[in-house]
C-alpha cells in the first residue's frame, strides 16, 4: 500500500503557521538590535531590563491574584452548575445551560461593555473586586463545560452504594464524587486560569485607574515602543503556558 | 418468626403506571428469598425500596417490628450487591470493603480484622490491593459481597446478582452464593427474572408479575403446583393446553375436556366448578413416550400423535409430538431408551401418557 505524504505535509503546514510567529518572537528576545528586524547578536539584555521593571513584576502579580482567585471560584461554580444541569432536567435547567454557554459565544466586547455598564449603574468600585467578578462569569462556563464532560461517563449507582454503605448525602459526595470529578475539575481550573492571565478585552473595561493587570502593562508597553521587553517577557509567558497546558493535557487524560 | 420484614401493601407510582401495586410479602430471618419476574414487574422496584433509595407511595416497610419506611438508605440495616457491582473505582478492594466500616465509625484495628475475614470468605485475599479495573468480572462480585456483607446487615439484598457473567462462572458464583449465606446465615433477598437462579438459590420465590404478587411458594411447589397460568410459563417450561372443568372430585382431582384430545383427569388447587374455561398443564418431562399403546385406566391419561421434532442434549432428548391440533413438548432422559435400544425418530407414530397427579389445571385468565 502506497502512504499518502499528504498528511504529513498538512501537518507540516499547520506547525509552520502556527510556530513560526512564535519563534520569531523568541529569537528576537535574545537580539540585540532595538527593533528586530535584522540579527545583530545575541544579548541577553532584555531580560535585565525586564527584571528590573517593577511595574510589569506587580502587574504580574495582580494578574496571578486574579487568576487564582477567579480560577478558584469558577471551580466552585462550574462544578456545581454542571452537576445541576446533569442531575435535572426542568425549563429551568434549560435556561440555565443555555446561561452557562452564553460567554463561551458571546463577543469579549460585548461582556465587558455590559459589566462596565453594570458595575457603573450599582456603583461598585472598580479594581480588583469587578475584575475578579468579570474573570469568573466567562470561566464558570468552561469549567461547566469540562465538568459536565466527566459527568456523562459518571455512573451514579456509585452514590447509591455509597449511602448504603452508611454514607449520608454530603459524605457520599466527598468521598466519591469529588475524588472522580477532580481530574475534570481541576482540568477546567486550569483552563480558567490560562483564560484570566489572558484576557485583554473584558478587563480593559473593567479595571479602575489603579489595578493593571499584565495583558495591560504589555498593551501600554507597546505604545511606548518597548518591543525587545515584551518579546522577553511573552518568551517566559510561552513556555508558562506550555507547561500548564501540559499539566492540564495530562489531568483530562489520567485517573479516568 | 415469619415476621423478620414485612412488606406491608406497598404501592409505588411511577406517573400513571404503578410499578408496585399494593404488594405484601412477610419473609423470615435468615431466609434465602427471591423476587422474580420478567423486566418491568417491580422487582427492582421492591427491592430499592427495602433498600431505602425509593419510598413507598402506600404502604409500610417493616424490619424486626420496626418501620423503616422512611428511612434513608444509610441509616437501614439493610446493605445491597449493585447489579453493575458499582464498585468504587478509586479505591482498592481493601479501601471498598471498608468503606461501611468507616462511615461506621468502626475502630481502625477492628475494621481491619474485619476486612480481612471478608476476603477470606470470598477468597480475595492475594488482590487486596488492586483496584477495581484490574478485576475479572466474578471477583468484582465476591467484592461487592464482601463489602456488603461486612457491615454484618440484618438483610443483604442482592440485584441479580449474576446477570453479568458468563455461564460457566454463573454456575460457579451459585454454588458461592449458596455457601456464603449459608455461612453467614443473614437474610438474603435476591432480585432475578432468571428462574433458574431463583430455584437453585432461595428457600422461597415470589412471582412478580405487572406490580402484583402472582405466587410465593417454595421452588418445588411453584414448579409443580404453580397457581396460575402466568407462574406455570415463567418457571420451567410447561405445555398449555385449553381445557373445560367437566367435573370436580373431592380429592382435588378435576376431570376436563381438551377436545380432540379427549378427557384427561389432572389435579389442581384451585375452587372450579363443572363449566368453567381453565388451562392443562404438563411439564415436558412429565410426559412419556411409547410406542406401544400403554394400559389406558383410570390412572394413566393417554394421546396418540406423531414425532414431528427431535433435539438430542445429551443428558437427554426433546420431541415435539403432534397430536391432532396440538405440538406437544416433551422431554425425555437419554437413558429412558437404553432398554429399547432406539429413540423414536421423526415421523414415528408415538403414545405420550401422564399421571393425573402430574398436570395440573389452572386458571385460563391471564395470558402472561
Amino acid at each position: 500500500m502506497r502512504r499518502s505524504v499528504f498528511p504529513a505535509l498538512v501537518t507540516l503546514l499547520v506547525l509552520v503557521f502556527l510556530l513560526s510567529p512564535l519563534a520569531v518572537l523568541v529569537v528576537n528576545s535574545f537580539n540585540a538590535s532595538r527593533f528586530g528586524g535584522q540579527w545583530e547578536g545575541f544579548t541577553w539584555q532584555w531580560y535585565e531590563r525586564l527584571r528590573e521593571a517593577d511595574e510589569v513584576w506587580a502587574a504580574l502579580v495582580v494578574t496571578l491574584k486574579i487568576a487564582a482567585l477567579s480560577s478558584v471560584t469558577a471551580m466552585v461554580l462550574g462544578t456545581l452548575a454542571a452537576y445541576a444541569l446533569h442531575r435535572h432536567r426542568s425549563w429551568l435547567q434549560t435556561a440555565h445551560g443555555a446561561l452557562v454557554t452564553v460567554p463561551l459565544v458571546m463577543p469579549d466586547l460585548l461582556m465587558g461593555m455590559s459589566l462596565l455598564a453594570f458595575f457603573v449603574s450599582t456603583g461598585v468600585e472598580l479594581g480588583m473586586t469587578t475584575i475578579w467578578i468579570a474573570h469568573v462569569t466567562f470561566c464558570v462556563s468552561f469549567v461547566a463545560m469540562v465538568v459536565l464532560g466527566r459527568l456523562q461517563d459518571f455512573d451514579f449507582t456509585l452514590l447509591d452504594a455509597a449511602r448504603d454503605l452508611g454514607a449520608p448525602p454530603w459524605e457520599a459526595a466527598r468521598r466519591v464524587l469529588v475524588p472522580l470529578l477532580l481530574p475534570g475539575i481541576l482540568a477546567g481550573g486550569l483552563l480558567a486560569f490560562t483564560l484570566s492571565i489572558d484576557d485583554y478585552v473584558i478587563t480593559f473595561f473593567v479595571s479602575g485607574p489603579g489595578t493593571t493587570t499584565l495583558p495591560l502593562r504589555v498593551a501600554s508597553m507597546m505604545k511606548g515602543r518597548n518591543l525587545p521587553m515584551i518579546n522577553a517577557l511573552s518568551t517566559l509567558m510561552i513556555a508558562g503556558t506550555f507547561l500548564l497546558a501540559a499539566l492540564a493535557f495530562r489531568l483530562q487524560r489520567g485517573r479516568a | 418468626m415469619d415476621d423478620f420484614l414485612v412488606i406491608e401493601k406497598v404501592t409505588k407510582r411511577f406517573g400513571a403506571v404503578r410499578a408496585v401495586d399494593c404488594i405484601t410479602l412477610r419473609i423470615a430471618c435468615g431466609e434465602s428469598f427471591s423476587l422474580l419476574g420478567p423486566s418491568g414487574c417491580g422487582k427492582t422496584t421492591l427491592l430499592r425500596m427495602i433498600a431505602g433509595f425509593e419510598r413507598p407511595d402506600e404502604g409500610r416497610i417493616l424490619l424486626e417490628g420496626e418501620d423503616i419506611t422512611t428511612l434513608p438508605p444509610e441509616r437501614r440495616p439493610v446493605n445491597t450487591v449493585f447489579q453493575n457491582y458499582a464498585l468504587f473505582p478509586h479505591l482498592s478492594v481493601e479501601e471498598n470493603i471498608g468503606f461501611g466500616l468507616k462511615m461506621a465509625g468502626v475502630e481502625r484495628g477492628e475494621a481491619r480484622q474485619r476486612v480481612a475475614r471478608m476476603l477470606e470468605l470470598v477468597k480475595m485475599q492475594d488482590q487486596r490491593a488492586k483496584r477495581p479495573a484490574q478485576l475479572s468480572g466474578g471477583q468484582k462480585q465476591r467484592v461487592a459481597i464482601a463489602r456488603a456483607l461486612v457491615n454484618q446487615p440484618r438483610v443483604l439484598l442482592l440485584d441479580e446478582p449474576l446477570a453479568a457473567l458468563d455461564l460457566k462462572l454463573r454456575q460457579h458464583m451459585l454454588g458461592e452464593l449458596h455457601a456464603i449465606h449459608q455461612e453467614v446465615g443473614t437474610t438474603f433477598i435476591y432480585v432475578t427474572h432468571d428462574q433458574g437462579e431463583a430455584i437453585s438459590l432461595s428457600d422461597r420465590i415470589a412471582v412478580l408479575n405487572a406490580g402484583r404478587v402472582e405466587q410465593v411458594d417454595t421452588p418445588a411447589r411453584l414448579y409443580e403446583a404453580p397457581g396460575s397460568h402466568f407462574v406455570a410459563a415463567f418457571v420451567g417450561d410447561a405445555n398449555f393446553l385449553p381445557a373445560r372443568v367437566l367435573e370436580v372430585r373431592h380429592e382435588g382431582y378435576v376431570r376436563v375436556a381438551c377436545e380432540e384430545l379427549g378427557n384427561p383427569l389432572a389435579c389442581t388447587a384451585l375452587p372450579l366448578s363443572a363449566g368453567q374455561q381453565a388451562r392443562l398443564m404438563v411439564r415436558p418431562e412429565k410426559l412419556l413416550i411409547t410406542r406401544e399403546r400403554p394400559e389406558a385406566g383410570e390412572r394413566v391419561n393417554v394421546w396418540a400423535g406423531t414425532i414431528t421434532d427431535v433435539t438430542y442434549f445429551g443428558a437427554y432428548l426433546r420431541f415435539v409430538v403432534q397430536a391432532g391440533e396440538t405440538a406437544l413438548l416433551v422431554q425425555m432422559a437419554n437413558n429412558r431408551f437404553a432398554s429399547s435400544g432406539t429413540v423414536p425418530g421423526r415421523g414415528e407414530r408415538v403414545y405420550v401418557s401422564f399421571h393425573p397427579e402430574e398436570a395440573r389445571v389452572v386458571a385460563a385468565d391471564s395470558q402472561g
